[in-house]
């Protein structure tokens, strides 16, 4: 039962990844960029939403009606003043670039906010440790699936949009060559921004709930990256529902680890995500070798 | 004719990729509704001539003006939204989305459709082009024909004035080509102003009624497309070129 009761909370930490990583994951999938910022980013959004806290005593679901559109602000201005000449420079600049928002962003939160590890559990009464308890072994905590619903929703709206909306087709057809959407008429630069306001949304809700249900301080956000990375190359690039099945198994194999010994928990997950990665670059190759014809030595 | 009634008035344009002058000076009007063929050898300025009227990259000097505005310093996003259509040479339908929805990008963005305007548009653009059939087949799955058919249509759906064509007869087999040549008479027959870069002549010669031959960056005849074919400069051009090929 104990075990059982393992992979459950597993899963339902898949859902907080998979809301971690659905930010990354987009904006690799529309601009192909990598953003190192990613976990500072959700880390900035956390003290931004505790900052709001603080100095109106509301509750930070109330904050984030404020947090979500200043988060979206920043991804519309990261793009015009960061990503957009960073692309023109090829692939290899924004990794760079982006890892240095990341150094100033983590560093001027400690210059600002101290070195304190923060939380917004006490501010959001009972549901931070309220749970349904199924059995004797089983409960299942309020907030984490508050937060895994948050991720289905968020990934289906996400899925929604891009299917049904002229906004999603626009930016699918300028995910799939953005050198040519300038014929119908798409400016790219402007898909981008708004790709990559959306992103930061999906940021700042990620970040929200981490410091909701966990303790944070400025330098954070490199572990949140890691776990978001991890998350979509278990679940396949440019997969929605990849990305909610990647956090999952991130969450299953840490919880799995946990219960092996105290220090299984990162390991377990780190471990997953190397064999999937093997897998992924070389499985495929080795099956193609076997099939090819022999080619005579030249 | 007067630049008043030209769709597309270019005075002057030159382009330079460093010190190679690609197009020298050149003036070039497009009355609306008209169908105009470019002939010329290789690296004539044909193609870069295309992409300066785009907005693909701007000239180093002179002027674009369309329908009535001067559009020099606009980029192609917004030149397409006025009107100005393009294909490539190389036809690139976005891949991972269906037919019907490659449309409905360019009806929403480029032509400026919503509801059962950007729908209709689409079904138009798609019965012209012979392409119902296809609506819902993914692009990436199409052979080169229907994404030649599918470049077209996607310009279409735009509802350009305006439609410039790079070698859209380009790999295709005969037969292939004259079922573009239909496609291209009944988009012209709409009234949307077409400039046609082909080097398959007699193709070329069923849609249009004018002809510029272009070389060294420079249009060297434009009129009456018999008459420019006769031109001795015109000829002297491509069998300067053929000489260099067989050389």
């Amino acid at each position: 039962m104990n075990f059982l009761n393992q992979i459950i909370q597993g899963v339902l930490l898949g859902g907080f990844y998979a809301l971690l990583a659905c930010g990354l994951s987009f904006m690799f999938g529309v601009m192909r960029i990598i953003n190192l910022a990613h976990g500072s980013l959700a880390i900035l959004a956390a003290f931004l939403l505790m900052g709001f806290c603080n100095y109106t005593n509301l509750s930070p679901f109330i904050g984030l009606l404020l947090v979500l559109p200043v988060m979206a602000l920043l991804g519309w201005a990261l793009q015009f003043t960061v990503l957009d000449r960073s692309l023109r420079a090829g692939p290899l600049i924004p990794v760079l670039s982006t890892f240095g928002v990341a150094v100033i962003l983590d560093n001027s939160m400690f210059e600002v906010y101290g070195a304190n590890s923060q939380s917004l559990g006490p501010n959001i009464g009972n549901l931070a440790y309220n749970s349904w308890n199924l059995t004797n072994t089983i409960s299942i905590a309020q907030l984490d699936a508050l937060v895994f619903v948050t991720a289905v929703v968020v990934l289906g709206g996400l899925q929604i949009i891009l299917r049904y909306t002229a906004l999603g087709r626009t930016i699918r057809a300028t995910a799939s060559d953005p050198a040519v959407v300038d014929l119908i008429g798409v400016n790219a630069r402007m898909v981008y921004a708004a790709a990559a306001a959306m992103a930061m949304v999906m940021i700042g809700l990620a970040g929200a709930f981490l410091a909701m249900r966990n303790s944070f301080d400025p330098y954070a956000g490199g572990p949140q990256l890691i776990f978001a990375f991890e998350t979509i190359v278990i679940g396949g690039l440019g997969s929605l529902w990849g990305t909610l099945v990647g956090g999952i198994v991130l969450g299953v194999a840490q919880n799995i680890g946990a219960t092996i010994s105290p220090h299984g928990f990162l390991i377990a997950g780190h471990l997953t995500f190397l064999v999937v990665l093997v897998a992924r670059t070389f499985g495929g190759r080795i099956a193609w070798r076997a099939l090819l014809p022999k080619r005579a030595a030249s | 004719m007067t630049s008043l009634d030209a769709i597309l008035d270019a005075r002057g344009l030159t382009k330079r990729f460093a010190a190679l002058v690609v197009l020298n000076e050149v003036d070039f009007a497009i009355a609306p509704g008209e169908a105009i063929g470019i002939v010329g050898p290789n690296g004539a300025g044909k193609t870069t001539l295309l992409n300066v009227l785009s907005g693909a990259y701007p000239p180093n000097a002179g002027s674009v003006a369309f329908a009535g505005h001067d559009v020099t310093k606009l980029d192609a996003a917004e030149r397409n939204r006025r009107g100005i259509a393009r294909s490539h040479q190389v036809p690139r339908p976005f891949g991972g989305m269906t037919v019907f929805e490659n449309l409905h990008v360019a009806a929403a963005i480029g032509g400026q459709f919503s509801g059962p305007a950007a729908n209709d548009i689409c079904v138009e653009a798609l019965a012209l082009c012979g392409m119902i059939k296809l609506a819902n087949r993914r692009a990436d799955t199409l052979g080169l024909l229907d994404r030649k058919r599918l470049e077209m249509a996607r310009a279409l759906a735009t509802d350009p004035k305006l439609i410039l064509l790079d070698e859209i007869g380009g790999g295709l087999t005969d037969a292939e080509a004259q079922e573009l040549v239909l496609i291209i008479r009944s988009i012209n027959a709409r009234g949307v102003a077409v400039v046609w870069i082909e080097h398959i002549v007699h193709i070329l010669l069923q849609v249009v009624t004018r002809l510029v031959c272009m070389d060294a960056g420079r249009i060297l005849a434009d009129g009456e497309p018999r008459a420019v074919m006769r031109n001795p400069e015109v000829i002297s051009a491509y069998l300067g070129s053929g000489a260099e090929s067989a050389a």
